[in-house]
C-alpha cells in the first residue's frame, strides 16, 4: 500500500448529535485525520443517495454519514432512513466495481467526543487501506 | 398572586453585579417581559468567569463560553447596563423601590468612545493591571479586557498624571477630565443581588511565602498566567524568572477550612475542581513533561461528572494528589520552592518545587458587607446572604433576591441555576407588569438581493491563539481573497467580541456585502450571534455560513499547523461556495400555547409547577405514582435543620388550591409531538393505558427525580440494624426506641457511589450522615458515634457541620475504594466491623449497635419517557443539559427544561433552586404569545411533483399531506425541518431551505476545486 496516500473523506454529520461530537472531540483535543471535511446537516435524514454519489464522483475515496443513535433520532428516524440510503448506495458501487466499504453510516451521540474520533481515525484508515478511490485513479492515469 | 393589591408596581427590575449570575438573571428577566437595570461597580461586564482560562469539568475556554452572553447582555434592548456604579440606597417596598445609585466617573464617555484604543497608544503613564492580578501592566487609559462590555475605554484616576495627551488624541472627543461622580434614581420593583465575591489574600499566610516570592501564586494569578491573554499569551512560565516550571505543587483550602489564618471555617466549594482543571491545563501547556501535584484534605469532587474528571486527571494525565496539609513553603536560591509537609503516614517529607499555586477561597468584599448593611440585608455568621433552604434565593428583606457566590460560595453552574431561579422569584409578583416597560426593536426592512450577483465577506476568526496560534491565519485571509465571489476578507483577534460586531456591520455597509462567512468556532454556539448582525443591518439571517476552523480544526490538529492551515483553506473554500448559493428566508411567527407541563411531582416539580402559576400561567403536573411530594416525604429536615414535611405538605396544599395547575396523579405522559411553543403531549392513565388525554403547552420541565439505592453491600436487609438513610430519617420520625438504646453507632459512607459501577459521588450523603450523626447525639450524648468515609464533601456552608461533628465527639475514619470496612453478621444479630483505621494504620474492630449504610442516590428509571421528549441521559442515568455551564437547566432541544434529581443528586434547597430556574427559563417562552420559529423548512414546487405520497410516508411528523389540488402541501408551522422527505422525494420536488441539493453538493464540489456547475 502506499504510504503517502492521502485519502479525502467526506463525513455528512447530522446537526444534534454528529456534528456537536465533532465538536466536543475538538474541545477535548482528540486527534484525527485532517482530510476529513465534516458537511453539516439538520438530520442524517435529509442525506441523499445523490450527495453520497456525488462525492465519490467528485473525488473522495470515502464518504460516511455520522448521525444519532438508533431510536435517538432528534427526527425520530431520519437516520434509520438514510442508513438504508447508506446500504443502496454500497450495492451501486459494488456493481460499478467500486469497494462499497468507502461509503458507511455511523451512529453516535453528542456526548461521544472520543467515538467520533475513533470512527474518523477507523474511516481513514480503513480508505488509506483501500487506496485511492477507482476513479482518482482512473483521473490520474 | 399579589400580596399588596397595589396597582403601582414597577415592570423593571435591577440586579446588582454583572458576572455570569447578574448576566443570566438580566437575560432571563428581560427576556420574560421586564426592563432590566444591569449595575456593576466594575467598567464591564462579565465578573470573575472572564478572567478564567477553562471551566471544568468540560474544559471549554470560559471567555468563548461566556463571550456571546456578554454580547448578547451587552446587546439586549431591554437591559441597561450601568457600569463603574454603585447602589446606595434602596426605599420603598417590594414591587415598588427606588433605588439611589452613585455614578463613578469614567472620564471617558462610553457613548462616544469608539475604543480605537490612540488614548492608550498615547499615555504615558505605565500601572499594574488588575485584570491580570497585576502580573502585568497598563496604560491609565485602559480597558478591561478586549471582550469588555460595554466596549469604552476609561482613564485609572489614581495614576493619570492629567499630561492632556489623550485629550488631543480622541478625535470622538471623548475624553472629559472634569468628570464628576453623579447621582441618580431608579424605580424598580424588585432587585436582584449578584456582587460575586473576593477570593482570600493569601498575604496572610507569611509560611506559604506569599508576599515573600513571585513564584507562589494565587488560582486566579495561575488563571491568568494559563490564559492566551493573559501577561504571559498563555506560555506556561513562573514571574520570577520567566523559566518554564517543570515541577508545580497546588495547595488547597487556602483562607477555606481554616480559623487559624483565615477565620473561614467554610469550604470553597471550587478548588478542588479548579485546581484538577489547572493542573491538567498546565500538563497540556507544557512543553516537558509536568510533574503536577495537588496537596489537599479531601477531594470534594461532588459534581456532575466531577469524579470522572478527577480519575482522568490522576490515571490519564499523572496528576498526584497526595493527602496531606502543607506546613512551610520555604524559598531557595534559584527561584525554587521547599515544601515540607507530613503525609498520612507521619514522616515528616520535604519537596522542591519551581512553582506553588496557592488555591485560594472565597471571602465576602468589604464593599459587599457595607451594601448588604446599607440594603438592611442579613448576613449569616459567614458574611454571606442569610437565605432559607426552602427559599435558597430570597433574602431576609421582600422583593430582594439573591443568586451566586454572595449566597454561599459555589460553582457557575450552580450560580446560574440560581440566578435563573432569582429571576423567577423577582418576578413572580411583578406579572402584571409584566411587558410595560419593554422596548421593542425596529428592525431595517431585509435588503432585496436577489437579482444581485454574490458578494461574499470572509471573516475570519483568530480566537486569541485558539486558532491563530496553530493555523496561519493570514494566509487563509489571503487566500479566501482568492475564492469566486469574495469581495472582502479579513481577519479578526476575537470575531465575536462586540467592537469585531459592529466593525462586520460597518464593512458590510461599506461594501455593498450581500452573503457573509465567518471562518470560527462552531455554528452550534455562534451562528445565531452572527446572523442577529447581520440582520441589523438588513442582511437576512440566512445569508450566512460559518466555517468551523477551531473546534474541527485547530483544535484537533494542533500538533499538525501547516495541515491545520491547508484544512482551515478547504473548509473556509467549501463555505464560500455554499454562500453563493445562499437565500433570503421569510421568517416565520408562530403563536405559542402560553402553558407549561411538568413532569414529576416531588419537590422539584411541585415548586416547578406553583412559580408557573403565579407567574400567570397554567401548569399541567403530572405524577405517576398516586401521591405528591416524591423523595422529600422521607426526609426529615433540610441540612440547616428546617423541617422538610411541612414544608412539603404546604406545597402540595398550595398546588392542589391553585386554579392555574391541573394535576394528573397516576398519569404517565404517552406520546409527544411539536416544537418549542407548541407541544401536544397524550397523557394516559398509569392504570389503564387507553383511558388518555391530550394537552397543549408551550414547554415542558422534567423533573421526574430519583430515589435511594438499596444496597447489596454490608448485609443490608438481612439485619435489622443496618439502616439506610431513609430508613434512618424514619426511624427518628417514629421515635425507634433502638436509636436511642444504641451504645456505638456506625456510618458507611460511599455505598453505591464512586464505585467502578457507578463512577459519580451522590453529593448528599456525607452532609445527611454528618447531620444524622449529630441527631443521634443529641438523642443519646453517651453514644459512640463513627463516620467511616474516603472524603468528607461538606461544600460551602455545610462544612459548619463537620466542624461542629467533631466538636461533639463525632469520630471520623477514613477508608480507601480498596480497602474498605468489613462486616461479619455470622450470628445473624451481633454484628462484628472491621476497618483500618488511617492514622493508627492498623484495623480496629467495633460491636455497633446500628450501622447506617450512606447509599447512593439513583435516577428514577425513565427510559420510555425520555425518549418520548427525545431528552438525552448520561451513562449514569441523569438528565444531560444543553451545557454544563452556562445552561444547566436546559436541554439542547429547545423548550424543554429539567430540575432536580434527575439532572443529579442535590440536596432540597439546591432543587428548589433548580426548579425556580426551570420556571424563569420556560418564561422566556410562554410568556409571549408568539415565538419566531426556525425558517429551515421543506417546500413543495407543485409542478414537479407527482403526487406519489412518498413524503407523506417517509415525514416522521405526519405533515405533508396530497389535497384536492393534486400535489402535495407541507404546512411551514408543521415542518420540523428534517429534511427526511426531500432526499426520498422521486421527482426532487422538495427542497428543504437553506439545505438545497445545490447548496451541499456546492460544498462537496468545492472540496474538489470543481466550479459550481448548477
Amino acid at each position: 500500500m502506499n504510504h503517502d496516500f492521502e485519502p479525502q473523506i467526506i463525513a455528512f454529520c447530522c446537526k444534534y448529535c454528529a456534528y456537536a461530537a465533532a465538536d466536543l472531540a475538538g474541545s477535548m483535543r482528540l486527534n484525527y485525520p485532517s482530510n476529513i471535511k465534516i458537511i453539516q446537516v439538520p438530520c442524517t435524514g435529509r442525506v441523499d443517495i445523490i450527495h453520497l454519489l456525488r462525492a465519490i464522483e467528485d473525488g473522495a475515496d470515502g464518504v460516511y454519514v455520522a448521525g444519532c443513535m438508533e431510536g435517538d433520532c432528534h427526527f425520530v428516524c431520519g437516520n434509520i432512513k438514510t442508513r438504508k440510503k447508506v446500504e443502496y448506495v454500497k450495492k451501486t458501487l459494488s456493481e460499478l466495481g467500486i469497494e462499497p466499504e468507502r461509503v458507511e453510516m455511523f451512529n453516535l451521540s453528542s456526548a461521544m467526543g472520543p467515538r467520533f474520533a475513533e470512527i474518523a481515525n477507523q474511516m481513514g484508515e480503513r480508505i488509506r487501506n483501500l487506496g485511492p478511490s477507482p476513479l482518482n485513479i482512473k483521473q490520474a492515469a | 398572586m399579589s400580596t399588596k393589591g397595589t396597582n403601582n408596581k414597577v415592570g423593571s427590575v435591577m440586579v446588582v453585579g454583572a458576572g455570569v449570575a447578574g448576566i443570566q438573571a438580566s437575560l432571563d428577566m428581560a427576556n420574560a417581559g421586564y426592563y432590566v437595570h444591569l449595575v456593576d461597580s466594575s467598567s464591564s461586564v462579565g465578573g470573575l468567569m472572564a478572567q478564567l482560562d477553562k471551566t471544568f469539568p468540560t474544559n471549554d475556554c470560559a471567555m468563548c463560553v461566556i463571550s456571546p452572553f456578554l454580547v448578547e447582555v451587552g446587546r439586549h434592548l431591554n437591559i441597561n447596563i450601568i457600569p463603574n456604579s454603585e447602589l446606595e440606597s434602596l426605599e420603598g417596598e417590594a414591587g415598588a423601590f427606588t433605588a439611589k445609585l452613585k455614578n463613578n466617573p469614567r472620564y471617558i464617555d462610553s457613548v462616544k468612545c469608539t475604543a480605537c484604543g490612540q488614548c492608550r497608544q498615547v499615555c504615558p503613564v505605565t500601572a499594574v493591571n488588575e485584570f491580570d492580578c497585576r502580573l502585568d501592566l497598563r496604560k491609565a487609559t485602559f480597558i478591561k479586557f478586549p471582550q469588555a462590555v460595554p466596549l469604552s475605554y476609561t482613564i485609572d484616576k489614581n495614576v493619570c498624571i492629567g499630561c492632556g495627551m489623550c485629550e488631543k488624541a480622541c478625535l470622538a472627543g471623548a475624553i472629559s477630565y472634569s468628570d464628576q461622580a453623579r447621582f441618580s434614581e431608579i424605580k424598580v420593583g424588585a432587585v436582584v443581588l449578584a456582587m460575586g465575591n473576593e477570593l482570600f489574600d493569601p498575604s496572610l499566610f507569611d509560611t506559604y511565602a506569599y508576599s515573600r516570592h513571585p513564584n507562589v501564586v494565587t488560582s486566579l494569578e495561575f488563571e491568568r498566567i494559563l490564559s492566551a491573554s493573559g501577561p504571559y499569551k498563555g506560555h506556561l512560565m513562573r514571574p520570577y524568572d520567566r523559566e518554564v516550571p517543570q515541577k508545580i505543587a497546588w495547595l488547597q483550602c487556602i483562607g477555606s477550612r481554616d480559623i487559624n489564618h483565615a477565620d473561614h471555617s467554610y469550604c470553597s466549594s471550587v478548588c478542588c475542581m479548579y485546581s484538577i482543571k489547572q493542573s491538567m491545563i498546565a500538563k497540556e501547556h507544557a512543553e516537558t513533561p509536568l510533574d503536577a501535584a495537588i496537596f489537599y484534605m479531601d477531594m470534594r469532587t461532588h459534581g456532575k461528572e466531577f469524579e470522572r474528571y478527577r480519575e482522568r486527571a490522576e490515571k490519564g494525565s499523572g496528576v498526584r494528589f497526595i493527602r496531606s496539609r502543607v506546613h512551610t513553603v520555604e524559598p531557595l536560591d534559584d527561584g525554587g520552592l521547599k515544601l515540607k509537609y507530613i503525609p498520612e503516614s507521619g514522616e515528616v517529607l520535604e519537596e522542591v518545587f519551581d512553582m506553588v499555586v496557592l488555591a485560594a477561597g472565597f471571602a465576602t468584599s468589604k464593599d459587599t458587607k457595607a451594601l448588604a448593611q446599607r440594603l438592611g440585608i442579613n448576613l449569616n455568621a459567614h458574611s454571606y446572604a442569610q437565605t432559607s433552604d426552602l427559599t435558597p434565593v430570597s433574602t431576609s428583606r421582600e422583593g430582594v433576591f439573591v443568586c451566586g457566590t454572595f449566597q454561599s460560595p459555589k460553582d457557575i453552574p450552580q450560580s446560574v441555576m440560581e440566578a435563573s431561579a432569582a429571576a423567577a422569584g423577582a418576578t413572580q409578583n411583578l406579572s402584571e407588569q409584566r411587558w410595560s416597560l419593554t422596548l421593542t426593536k425596529e428592525l431595517p426592512a431585509e435588503k432585496n438581493f436577489s437579482e444581485e450577483e454574490p458578494k461574499i465577506g470572509v471573516f475570519v476568526c483568530n480566537c486569541g491563539i485558539n486558532i491563530g496560534g496553530v493555523a496561519d491565519v493570514p494566509a487563509v485571509r489571503e487566500y479566501a481573497k482568492t475564492l469566486p465571489n469574495v469581495i472582502h476578507a479579513e481577519d479578526n483577534l476575537f470575531t465575536c467580541s462586540q467592537d469585531t460586531q459592529e466593525n462586520i456591520k460597518k464593512i458590510i455597509l461599506e461594501k455593498g456585502i450581500n452573503r457573509v462567512v465567518v471562518a470560527s468556532c462552531s455554528p452550534r454556539t455562534h451562528e445565531p450571534l452572527f446572523q442577529e448582525t447581520i440582520r441589523e443591518i438588513g442582511l437576512n439571517p440566512y445569508l450566512f455560513e460559518m466555517a468551523n476552523i477551531r473546534d474541527q480544526n485547530t483544535w484537533v490538529h494542533m500538533k499538525t499547523p501547516q495541515r491545520a492551515t491547508d484544512k482551515a483553506k478547504d473548509l473556509v473554500r467549501m463555505a464560500v461556495a455554499k454562500a453563493a448559493l445562499l437565500e433570503s428566508l421569510p421568517q416565520v411567527t408562530l403563536d405559542v400555547t402560553q402553558a407549561v407541563l411538568v413532569v414529576g411531582g416531588g419537590v422539584a416539580g411541585l415548586e416547578a409547577a406553583l412559580g408557573v402559576a403565579r407567574q400567570g400561567f397554567v401548569a399541567f403536573l403530572v405524577e405517576r405514582s398516586n401521591e405528591l411530594g416524591g423523595m422529600a416525604l422521607g426526609l426529615n429536615a433540610t441540612w440547616q435543620g428546617e423541617p422538610v414535611l411541612p414544608y412539603v405538605m404546604q406545597l402540595i396544599e398550595d398546588a392542589k388550591k391553585n386554579e392555574r395547575i391541573k394535576i394528573f396523579l397516576e398519569t404517565e405522559v404517552g406520546h409527544v409531538t411539536g416544537t418549542i411553543g407548541n407541544f401536544t403531549t397524550t397523557l394516559k392513565s398509569a392504570n389503564n393505558p387507553l383511558d388518555t388525554k391530550v394537552i397543549n403547552h408551550g414547554a415542558a420541565i422534567l423533573a421526574t427525580g430519583g430515589k435511594e439505592y438499596k444496597p447489596h453491600e454490608y448485609f443490608y436487609g438481612k439485619n435489622p440494624k443496618i439502616l439506610t438513610h431513609f430508613d434512618l430519617d424514619a426511624a427518628v420520625r417514629n421515635n425507634d426506641k433502638a436509636l436511642k438504646d444504641s451504645k456505638i453507632a456506625v456510618f458507611i459512607q460511599c455505598v453505591g457511589s464512586r464505585t467502578e459501577e457507578r463512577a459519580y459521588c451522590s453529593r448528599v450523603c456525607c452532609i445527611h450522615s454528618i447531620k444524622s450523626a449529630l441527631i443521634l447525639k443529641k438523642l443519646n450524648p453517651e453514644m459512640q458515634i463513627f463516620i467511616i468515609y474516603r472524603d468528607i464533601r461538606t461544600y460551602g456552608l455545610r462544612e459548619d457541620l463537620y466542624k461542629e461533628a467533631r466538636q461533639q465527639g463525632i469520630r471520623f475514619i477514613r477508608y480507601n475504594k480498596d480497602n474498605p470496612p468489613v462486616i461479619d453478621s455470622d450470628n445473624g444479630q451481633e454484628l462484628k466491623l472491621t476497618v483500618k483505621d488511617h492514622i493508627l494504620q492498623r484495623p480496629i474492630e467495633m460491636n455497633p449497635d446500628l450501622v447506617v449504610l450512606a447509599a447512593a442516590i439513583l435516577p428514577n428509571e425513565n427510559k420510555t419517557l425520555f425518549e418520548h421528549f427525545k431528552v438525552p441521559a448520561n451513562s449514569d442515568g441523569f438528565l444531560v443539559e444543553a451545557h454544563a455551564k452556562l445552561r444547566p437547566v436546559d436541554f439542547a432541544s429547545e423548550g424543554l427544561f429539567l430540575a432536580g434529581i434527575a439532572h443529579y443528586p442535590k440536596s432540597i434547597d439546591e432543587s428548589i433552586a433548580q426548579a425556580k430556574a426551570a420556571v424563569s427559563r420556560a418564561m422566556r417562552i410562554v410568556s409571549k404569545n408568539t415565538i419566531a420559529v426556525d425558517s429551515v423548512i421543506a417546500s413543495v414546487n407543485p409542478d414537479r411533483c407527482a403526487a406519489c405520497l412518498t413524503c407523506v410516508r417517509t415525514c416522521p411528523y405526519n405533515v405533508p399531506r396530497v389535497g384536492e389540488e393534486g400535489y402535495a402541501i407541507i404546512e411551514p408551522s408543521d415542518c420540523h425541518g428534517c429534511g427526511c422527505c426531500v432526499s426520498e422525494c422521486p421527482g426532487k420536488a422538495i427542497t428543504l431551505k437553506h439545505f438545497t441539493d445545490d447548496q451541499i453538493n456546492a460544498k462537496t464540489d468545492a472540496l474538489f476545486y470543481i466550479e459550481a456547475s448548477c
